[in-house]
């Protein structure tokens, strides 16, 4: 991560920590906020958090380690999840399952090559009366069908358009300092 | 949301909550004063207080029941699901370490449900236990082990792992990680979390591909990890261990060129009596003295003369301190913290780096020997120094650490080569057929066999405070420091209290010893002062201090303070026999001031080899520039942020 | 939808803030009797009678209470609370400030799950009609004293954060690792404070009892099942969806109402419930007989039952917190044994161990899901143990 990235990510930090509060029980709230944005939380994120949360860097990672949504390396900009619990895989969540590798070019577990789609499955998402289920970030699609599969993927990537800068506003931040020499070896 | 402050277990712990019993409802009105309850535990009655686990019940009335994740150092943690007992009117079994007592209860310990649970527990931790005993170092002093055998386990049920799944982390000179033969009992988890609470190891994931692990997982080395291997003595496996340079130990013995040295420290000899079956409590000094011998080292010295060194440069630098804020009116570190342990220095090398300046400049015994080995020692043998190996026997795992760091070469070699814990001793002397108690006792060789009974306290918690002060005041007050303390035992300073604190008052001062006329003119300047010290052990505790000191509190206004990495001081060290507990370290604490009870010289600044060693070679006495060069050093500010 | 006259929760006239204005203004002991007359138990699964609950809450003492929701629908099979939640929010959060009325707690959460984040921007705006209508936040309808405000937590995807502690533990921002009981969170909850911890339905329920009586909600069901379930209904049938049935109804009028008369087996209570074959077709949907949390999957003629089990046991694999031997290992193990099956090559003898092994997981492991996760292995295996032996190994 560049520097002044991650001064920024630093002011964001601080701030959701002044938001939920500087303490343990503040950490999931933090936690999901900084997956929301940067799609996964990478040490830096999770060393300030620790330090602001007066806990270990290693108890952050075990906690972002273990639940599903929290990732500690870089996954897509749209997590697409696939219920593969008793009810839709009765409902024929196979085939769609093969469909979306297929339009999507990568297998379950895989990130596609431009960072915006990762594919995993999920348990049970509470659809099981309008199986195969599908969730494409926030985006719920219940009773999908093979042929469904193309539309959906075609409207979350038309959802990007021009590709968001991650650090919009940095030449304004306070913590902005431009050094065109730094991290260059002399 | 308003949240009352955070309340955890009345302990305080930093412990994951579910790693703990949480607060149980005050004792209702009607039990009675005392707040018994009756319990029947296997048909046997007993009346327990209030709040008493089963575990605990049980074991007060004489009934064994088996663990795993329990440890009396730590807390309770609930999840090996070993202990489980039957009781009355559960649908489940319950954990004995996990239910505390509220209500009459009806235990069974050992019905057929419990039994064929235990076994099925068991034979599910060997289905993942990747390995084979005889090729562990753990090989019968292992709980899984022991455990295996009393439920006789003559099959693997559910099938055994047949690949390792895991690299071995040896990125650390001390501690060393296999987690293929991890059972995820969290003992390392709450050691290093709650008791030593630096923060190095966390189980993360979760279900069966849950691992014990470091931040990002990177490797040990590269984290905040002291070394104190505190970890190491609680495992109940053979999943962590400490660097063993035993191999390359023999063959320093085993080469006809090499000149090897040990020096053996207080806490392993009053320890590696454990490793050979004895109680623990006895020290072995002089056996030890007659095995190492006979495995083939060639000079076996002691290090508490080293200690004594140790205390010569300590005593006398906070004396300089002293002077300067108080005559020179300088701007200067109080209070001094010692500086030989150094999983301690490592600990507030990363955690507290802004209070480096506190810390002596001295260096720890086992470094100062090295040193003085490699100069003084085989100037006067006329050896080669490339030739000279020098081996130190540590109670410690930190050690290894210490002896491998970038500046602990002062004398133009690598000070000490290899550091050895105890347990490693002991598989040495076994390996060259030695029973150890059974060796006749022998002296320590010259010219460092001299060694006073303040160098052997260094072993407990306190020692090295009791030894710098028995020093001190001597020097200073030009008196016997049996006038202000009964036999020199400055019991104030003693103890297992996580911290203590002490006061003695300067009421004379004498003429400065001839040793130290270098840095000071009169001692008036501490006529009437009161020395306020104090004493940590555990870095949990070393933590607390260091906080009150940064805050402005009582230890702010200490002059030294003596800290320990591990609980009990060394005879508590990472490399010490396993198992662990307080009243294991209690015997060996009593092993080692019988053993300064009963020595000949009982002060540092009276061993007769010291002041040898200041006239012959470190012509300029403590803390002077010979002494620095050799005997001081410097220290790293490593922060606790890895990225 | 409900097809019966009686509309507790899903009928299109269920009054809103009912209870809340029925009993608000009265002592607060009364709601807990209320609710105790009514006989309800838990609706997520194990039943704990609610009155219970809250008595032992309310006579706790500590620095603050708390009222937990447990939106944390992860059994799969069920869905009713994600109904409940987007058609009745206004019930759940009146049966929260009800709890929270009677057990003296002015602060509730709502723990909603990671997989229901697009739910949370309705439930926000619920709450915050809510607080404009004065029943929520201070003085709730005036009443001087009566605060009770809500807050959404969120979870991040752990099935096992449903459980009450581990729930409790996820929101003290650990591992969402189940803590050792006793003591129990009515006495040791969040931070240590008494809290209760009750599912979505429960609390719309405890509702609806307040505002018609508790009389009226045991009229219905069976004497230690009183009052009507939500019952979450999918797989091979012709009418998936939520129902609102008695309790005690039986297998067979349950399959007929939603077309699954054919049925080879269903599997009742989601993962961690029990398949049962036609023969036990005659059995009642209630505490005492066929336990259940109102998942119902209908598993159609013709569908292989290892693949069922597996499916289950690969669940639980995934979302076993880890921290207990028994089911971190013993999963595993199970799930293995399907394998063997599946290709064909397990001994009974091997079937036996594995028996053994569900029997020492419900026994010792330390929370409901190791407890209850070999259930429906081992019910199948039992039901269906011609089909499931000596299978010819696929290609």
């Amino acid at each position: 991560m560049l520097i002044q990235e991650q001064r920024v990510l630093e002011a964001e930090i601080i701030a959701l920590a002044d938001k939920h509060g500087r303490k343990r029980s503040a950490l999931l709230p933090i936690l999901l906020a900084i997956q929301e944005k940067y799609h996964y939380i990478n040490k830096f994120a999770m060393q300030e958090v620790a330090a602001l949360l007066d806990i270990h860097p290693v108890e952050v990672y075990g906690v972002v380690r273990f639940y599903s949504f929290l990732h500690a390396e870089r996954r897509g900009s749209v997590m697409i999840r696939m219920c593969r619990s008793l009810s839709c895989d009765l409902a024929g969540k196979d085939a769609v399952a093969r469909q979306i590798e297929n339009d999507l070019g990568i297998k379950f577990g895989e990130t596609t090559a431009d960072g915006r789609f990762s594919l995993e499955y999920a348990q049970c998402l509470g659809q099981c009366d309008r199986g195969p289920a599908l969730l494409v970030g926030d985006q719920l699609h219940a009773q999908v069908k093979c042929s469904q599969i193309h539309t959906i993927l075609e409207q979350a990537r038309a959802a990007f358009g021009v590709y968001p800068l991650r650090h919009a506003g940095v030449a304004h931040s306070p913590h902005f300092h431009y050094d065109p020499m730094a991290g260059r070896a002399s | 949301m308003n949240t009352p402050n955070y309340r955890r277990t009345q302990t305080q712990s930093r412990a994951p909550t579910s790693m703990q019993i949480n607060p149980i409802p005050a004792a209702p009105s009607e039990l009675g004063e005392h707040g018994q309850v009756e319990i029947s535990i296997d048909g046997q009655q007993a009346k327990v207080p209030y709040g008493t686990t089963i575990l605990d019940a049980a074991r007060s009335i004489g009934i064994r029941i088996p663990t795993l994740c329990h440890h009396p150092d730590l807390c309770v943690a609930g999840v090996c699901r070993i202990c489980v007992v039957e009781v009355a009117g559960q649908r489940n079994l319950q954990a004995s370490c996990a239910y505390p007592i509220t209500a009459p209860l009806q235990i069974q310990t050992h019905t057929r449900s419990v039994r064929t649970a235990r076994r099925h527990i068991l034979d599910l931790m060997l289905t993942n236990h990747y390995g084979e005993c005889y090729a562990c170092w753990r090989n019968r002093n292992c709980e899984l082990q022991t455990l295996a055998e009393e439920y006789g386990v003559d099959w693997f049920r559910f099938g055994h792992v047949k690949e390792p799944i895991y690299a071995i982390d040896a990125s650390s000179h001390a501690v060393v990680r296999d987690m293929n033969k991890c059972i995820l009992c969290r003992r390392c988890v709450r050691t290093c979390i709650d008791l030593q609470e630096v923060g190095a190891l966390e189980a993360i994931r979760r279900g069966a591909d849950t691992v014990i692990s470091t931040f990002a997982d990177k490797p040990l080395g590269e984290v905040v990890c002291i070394g104190c291997g505190q970890c190491i003595n609680r495992c109940p496996t053979g999943a962590l261990q400490a660097n063993d340079p035993t191999d390359e130990v023999w063959e320093a013995i085993d080469n006809p060129r090499k000149h090897v040295v040990v020096q053996t420290a207080p806490s392993p000899r009053a320890a590696i009596g454990e490793c050979f079956g004895q109680a623990p409590g006895k020290a072995l000094t002089g056996e030890l003295n007659t095995a190492l011998h006979f495995c083939g080292f060639d000079r076996v010295f002691d290090t508490n003369f080293a200690a004594d060194l140790t205390i010569m440069e300590e005593a006398t630098e906070l004396l300089i301190r002293l002077r300067k804020a108080l005559v020179d009116g300088e701007n200067v570190a109080l209070p001094q913290f010692t500086s030989c342990s150094p999983g301690w220095v490592k600990f507030l090398e990363h955690f507290y780096p802004e209070m480096i300046p506190h810390l002596s400049s001295a260096k720890s015994p086992q470094q100062m020997f090295g040193t003085i080995i490699k100069t003084y020692y085989a100037k006067v043998h006329g050896l080669d120094p490339s030739d000279v190996v020098t081996v130190a026997l540590m109670p410690c795992s930190a050690k290894k650490f210490e002896c491998n760091r970038p500046e602990m070469v002062d004398s133009g070699y690598k000070d000490v080569d290899f550091g050895l814990t105890t347990r490693e001793m002991a598989a040495m002397i076994k390996e060259a057929g030695i029973d150890l108690p059974a060796m006749k006792p022998s002296g320590f060789d010259d010219p460092f066999g001299t060694a006073t009974g303040s160098g052997v306290v260094f072993g407990a918690t306190g020692g090295v405070m009791e030894a710098a002060l028995r020093t001190a005041i001597e020097l200073v007050t030009g008196d016997k420091v049996e006038r202000l303390f009964q036999h020199a035992d400055i019991t104030p300073v003693r103890g297992m209290e996580g911290v203590r604190y002490a006061e003695v008052t300067i009421d004379r001062v004498g003429p400065v010893p001839e040793l130290l006329r270098k840095h000071f003119t009169s001692f008036d300047f501490l006529l009437g002062q009161t020395l306020k010290v104090g004493i940590a052990h555990g870095t949990a505790n070393a933590k607390k201090v260091v906080q009150d000191i940064k805050d402005g509190g009582k230890f702010a206004s200490c002059h030294f303070i003596e800290f320990m990495a591990c609980p009990g001081g060394c005879l508590g060290g990472g490399g010490q026999p396993i198992p662990t507990s307080p009243e294991i370290r209690a015997a060996r604490a009593k092993a080692i001031y019988a053993e300064d009870r009963h020595a000949a010289v009982r002060k540092s600044h009276e061993n007769p080899d010291v002041l040898k060693m200041y006239r012959e070679f470190l012509t300029d006495g403590p803390c002077g520039e010979q002494a620095h060069h050799l005997l001081h050093t410097h220290y790293t500010p490593r922060g606790k942020f890895i990225v | 939808m409900s097809t019966k006259p009686q509309d507790i929760l899903l009928g299109v006239d269920v009054p809103i803030d009912a209870g809340l204005q029925r009993a608000a203004g009265g002592p607060t002991q009364a709601i807990i009797d209320e609710v105790r007359a009514s006989g309800l138990r838990g609706r997520g699964g194990a039943g704990f009678p609610t009155a219970t609950k809250w008595q032992l809450a309310k006579d706790a003492t500590g620095e603050a209470k708390f009222v937990v929701c447990n939106a944390d629908e992860g059994e799969p099979g069920t869905f009713k609370d994600r109904v409940l939640l987007t058609e009745r929010a206004d019930l759940v959060f009146e049966g929260m400030a009800l709890a929270g009325r009677a057990i003296g707690a002015s602060q509730g959460i709502v723990y909603l799950r990671g997989e229901y984040r697009y739910l949370r921007a309705h439930l926000e705006s619920v709450l915050s009609a809510r607080r404009d209508r004065r029943v929520l936040g201070t003085a709730i309808l005036g009443i001087p004293g009566f605060d009770f405000d809500i807050e959404i937590h969120m979870g991040a995807g752990a099935y096992v954060c449903g459980e009450e502690t581990a729930l409790i533990e996820s929101l003290e921002g650990h591992r969402g690792e189940p803590r050792n009981r006793p003591p129990f969170p009515v006495n040791t909850g969040f931070f240590g404070q008494p809290t209760i911890v009750n599912n979505v339905e429960t609390l719309a329920l405890a509702a609806r009892i307040v505002h018609r009586g508790g009389a009226w909600f045991a009229g219905f069901g069976t004497p230690a099942s009183r009052g009507y379930k939500l019952f979450s209904v999918s797989g091979d049938c012709e009418k998936p969806g939520v129902y609102e049935l008695p309790m005690g109804i039986k297998v067979m009028e349950l399959l007929e109402l939603v077309g699954g008369l054919h049925a080879k087996a269903v599997q009742v209570g989601g993962a961690s419930g029990r398949c049962i074959s036609r023969a036990e077709f005659d059995r009642s949907l209630c505490f005492e007989d066929l336990a259940t949390g109102g998942a119902i999957m209908v598993i159609g003629p013709g569908r292989d039952m290892l693949r069922v089990a597996k499916n289950f046991l690969e669940f639980f694999v995934e979302e076993s917190c880890g921290q207990c031997t028994p089911c971190r290992a013993g999963n595993v193990a199970l799930l293995e044994g399907i394998e063997l099956l599946i290709a064909g090559r397990c001994s009974m003898a091997h079937l036996h161990e594995l028996k053994s092994l569900g029997e020492t997981m419900r026994l010792t492991a330390k929370c409901g899901l190791g407890q209850s996760s070999p259930q429906a292995f081992l019910s199948i295996v039992e039901q269906f143990s011609d089909e499931v032996l000596g299978q010819q190994p696929r290609a």
